[in-house]
């Protein structure tokens, strides 16, 4: 009797190990074969004139340059409003306001259900608060009614998915300030510093590494998302590069979504699209990829200390 | 720092008096047209601080009961007791570092030099910069030896790189440390050991020519020799300055330190020369203690 129970408990540990083992192997089956698929269809894409040329013939043919260049303005406007709004909210968080506070607690939970919004609706706040209430205000009472920020734009577009972003900046940089041992902001205001010098000589410093992590997360989130700029400034087609902040631009992703879907001839676009998506897909690797080095560099170099 | 709106004041008789009082109070030591000799000497039986019937709580928890306590001017008073007996938190509020731990409220008075450091619009980086501080666990900035000790001169606003450099120097020659580490100044002060580590802390406490230092337990993780070292040190620094020690070994209460105040639950038991307390302690429970029957 006692061995058969064992026996059974046996059973059911191998069954219990075999199952994660399948789960796990499904998923790597997934990877490999979305990887794959990308890979396979969209490599021979790959070539000098694919990267600088604009699309042509009705996106059948040419490049996707113009699609690169929208994606990074984008993104890079979002970091430069969502990085030094995201840090200073982080800071007020973990160091200016009461550990317990009930504004603390309130905005944190604020923060938290922000980040699982659906970014669908970022497009339709984008649409109706920067684009008609601040693009239009500036519009009416400004340029006395000409149109020239009421519409889409690269500029909303970006605020848009800053705002989308802003909670990742806020918790990894919260999370590096929590890092931050109380010992060194005890010992620097012993010294006569004040909470703003321990803050930018001492807490800062300690946190770049996190902060940065938590920046670059963002931008790989942000380049990655198209229903926020569908509304607030992506372009179908345009046959110039945005110059100006309330110029529309192209994007890799909003390119995928229309080749796919709004293209008057999909067969002949497929090549294009696997090519494009595959672009896409290396640029967020190369992105991850960076925010690993640059903060794995940053670690070694404060244990080398300056 | 928030302004400390949660202390209650008792007699906070100058209430008015603005920021600059400390300010003041510290460049006038020097020209009160006495040599400095006749300075140093009178010092020694000046009263630097006193504390005048502090209670303070964490929350509501009662965690010094109406210590009365005067510190002399060049001497080094320890502070002993077992843990938890209130010693650290005493001198935490001798700096006012309590301040940043979230309720916590102070009654009574702490004065500096006469002037009480609980009043309102007491500049408190002022009032560090005229007490500093060694911590238990030494705890060098992750920066270069250099930059640790110029740190609080820094942001004190010295810009000279000259000026830094001279002080700097002294400060490292000061803590005996300055012989060791004179040709690696740049380097990280995370790789020296842990007596020297405490020793850069030491140095980076001198560097902004404190009045009063305090200590809590600088040399409690520390190997013997390092604790000699520092012991040693401590003897040195007792000329130039005014010293308060938390220990937790008797030996070294009573190899270091001229006064002795035994803290006990809160309260201080006793509170008189060291040679007193140790050979011919009045209270029954500091002759337990300090005989070793407890704590």
């Amino acid at each position: 009797m006692m061995q058969m129970a064992r026996g059974a408990i046996h059973i059911k540990g191998f069954v219990f190990k075999g199952l994660t083992i399948a789960a796990t192997a499904v998923i790597v089956a997934m990877l490999v074969l979305v990887v794959g698929n990308i890979v396979l269809n969209g490599h021979q894409q790959l070539s000098w004139g694919f990267f600088v040329k604009a699309p042509e013939m009705g996106m059948t043919a040419g490049g996707i340059f113009p699609a690169i260049f929208g994606t990074v303005a984008l993104v890079l406007l979002m970091t430069i409003a969502v990085v030094p709004l995201g840090v200073l909210t982080a800071v007020y968080l973990h160091e200016y306001a009461k550990p317990d506070s009930r504004v603390a607690r309130l905005i944190r939970v604020a923060v938290g259900n922000l980040a699982g919004v659906p970014s669908i609706v970022f497009g339709l706040f984008g649409l109706g608060f920067f684009i008609h209430f601040i693009g239009g205000g500036i519009d009416k009472f400004l340029l006395g009614g000409e149109v020239a920020w009421g519409q889409p734009a690269i500029i909303w577009a970006s605020l848009t998915l800053a705002v989308l972003t802003l909670p990742v900046v806020i918790v990894s940089t919260e999370e590096a300030l929590r890092a931050v041992p109380d010992d060194y902001r005890e010992a620097s205001l012993a010294l006569g510093g004040t909470k703003w010098q321990t803050i930018r000589k001492i807490v800062l410093p300690h946190s770049v590494p996190g902060i940065l992590t938590g920046s670059i997360l963002a931008v790989s989130r942000g380049a990655g998302e198209v229903a926020p700029i569908m509304f607030t400034g992506a372009a179908y087609f345009l046959p110039y590069l945005p110059t100006k902040l309330n110029d529309q631009f192209m994007e890799l992703g909003y390119h995928i979504f229309v080749m796919s879907t709004q293209s008057p001839d999909i067969e002949g676009t497929k090549p294009i699209l696997y090519g494009t998506v595959l672009v896409l897909l290396i640029l967020t690797f190369v992105l991850n990829l960076l925010a690993i080095l640059i903060r794995s560099r940053i670690r070694m170099a404060q244990r080398r200390a300056r | 720092m928030k302004p400390a709106k949660d202390k209650v004041m008792s007699t906070a008789e100058d209430e008015k008096e603005s920021t600059d009082m400390l300010e003041e109070q510290r460049s006038s030591g020097e020209k009160t047209g006495m040599p400095p000799t006749a300075e140093k000497n009178r010092g020694s039986d000046r009263t630097k601080m006193s504390v005048e019937h502090l209670n303070f709580y964490y929350g509501e928890t009662l965690a010094l009961k109406d210590v009365n306590l005067s510190i002399r001017e060049n001497h080094i008073t320890g502070l002993i007791g077992p843990s938890g007996c209130g010693k650290s938190t005493f001198l935490r509020t001798l700096n006012r570092m309590n301040d940043i731990i979230p309720r916590t409220r102070l009654e009574g008075r702490v004065l500096l030099d006469g002037t009480d450091i609980y009043q309102q619009n007491i500049d408190l980086s002022v009032l560090r910069r005229r007490v500093g501080m060694v911590f238990q666990k030494s705890n060098p900035f992750p920066k270069s030896i250099f930059e640790n000790v110029a740190y609080g001169l820094k942001v004190g606003g010295l810009r000279d790189r000259t000026a830094l450099e001279e002080k700097v120097e002294k400060a490292l020659k000061d803590a005996a440390l300055w012989d060791e580490v004179r040709d690696k100044l740049h380097t990280s002060a995370l790789q020296l050991s842990g007596g020297q580590q405490q020793r850069v802390c030491i140095a980076r406490a001198l560097a902004i020519q404190p009045e009063v230092i305090l200590m809590d337990e600088p040399a409690s993780a520390l190997d013997p020799i390092s604790t000699a070292k520092i012991e040693e040190l401590i003897q040195d620094l007792k000329k130039d300055y005014t010293i308060v020690i938390v220990t937790h070994n008797m030996q070294q209460a009573a190899r270091a330190s001229d006064y002795t105040a035994f803290f006990l639950l809160g309260e201080v038991v006793e509170f008189d020369e060291t040679s007193n307390i140790f050979t011919n302690p009045k209270d029954k429970r500091t002759e337990d203690y300090v005989t070793g029957r407890f704590g």
